[in-house]
């Protein structure tokens, strides 16, 4: 008490623009990931029920994860070469990067689908499902960064261009 | 209604994402990412339990869907466990790129199996 008595300075930063607290500590930016996780949870069950499953092979999973993979890439690729982590950039790295694409793609369902066919005696299936998704994820996300790279650098190049 | 619930319960499991991530986070400063695959192998261990139930005790489908398909569907992420193991391939770790897809994928399927197996074992 007296020593915030001392120090009037201190008085006047307001409670939510504390520079050192997490950002998952902060009220409104959770419920940022919320309304993403929203979004991103009913997205996938459309997807999921739209596209097809052959033969029972958990394609519609699949193609769900690298999609929102290769999202991830450009959008944080993209975001990171526009400027620093603040303000609507911040924004939709939460709402649509952490809380979208989060929600939207999914591990656990990945995991129970492949554990279904070793189960049933599809073996070689769960491992083409598994490899599939690992390296296509690489791949994926690669090519979703180089997308953001690319934007960027043909943006930068008009810029020189113009005088 | 079941759809409304699978859709905020995806909500629900994105926050818990983050906040788990976060926390991890300010534990432990490592070049692995731990937060992403504590939280991708405890999501799998209890899609794993969940699905035993449903199989084995009657569980009912909606019960699957909302906590499944919703909560623990948003809880885990694919997306982000690529991106880190670009990220480390990016600065030359390959090693732990390595450890981080493939040993996240292995500890996933097994932790599912292990929640099923659990469930109908009891």
């Amino acid at each position: 008490m007296k020593e915030s008595s001392t120090a009037p300075a201190k008085t006047k930063v307001s409670p939510d623009r504390q520079p050192h607290r997490p950002l998952h500590l902060h009220g409104r930016f959770v419920l940022l990931v919320v309304a993403g996780g929203i979004l991103g949870a009913l997205s996938r069950y459309g997807f999921g029920m739209a596209l097809p499953a052959p033969n029972g092979w958990p394609l519609p999973t699949l193609l769900i994860n690298l999609s929102g993979a290769l999202a991830l890439g450009w959008l944080l690729e993209a975001l990171a070469r526009s400027g620093p982590d603040a303000g609507l950039r911040r924004i939709a790295r939460l709402g649509v990067g952490s809380g979208f694409l989060g929600a939207y793609t999914t591990y656990s369902t990945l995991a129970l689908e492949s554990v279904h066919l070793f189960g049933a005696g599809r073996g070689m299936d769960a491992m083409w499902y598994l490899v599939a998704s690992l390296l296509g994820g690489v791949a994926a996300t690669t090519l979703g960064i180089w997308l953001g790279a690319f934007r960027h650098r043909s943006n930068q190049r008009v810029q020189k261009a113009r005088p | 209604m079941t759809l409304a619930l699978l859709a905020l319960a995806g909500g629900i499991g994105a926050a818990a994402r983050f906040v788990v991530d976060g926390v991890v986070r300010s534990w432990a400063r490592t070049a692995l990412p731990l937060g992403t695959i504590f939280i991708n192998v405890s999501g799998s261990l209890l899609i794993g339990i969940l699905a035993g139930l449903v199989m084995a005790h009657q569980a009912p489908e909606s019960l699957q869907l909302i906590l499944g398909t919703g909560f623990l569907g948003g809880y885990t992420t694919f997306s982000t466990a690529s991106l880190e193991t670009v990220r480390l391939v990016q600065s030359g770790r390959t090693g732990l790129a390595l450890v981080n897809g493939v040993g996240t994928m292995v500890a996933c399927v097994g932790a599912a199996a292990a929640g099923v197996g659990l469930v109908l074992l009891f």
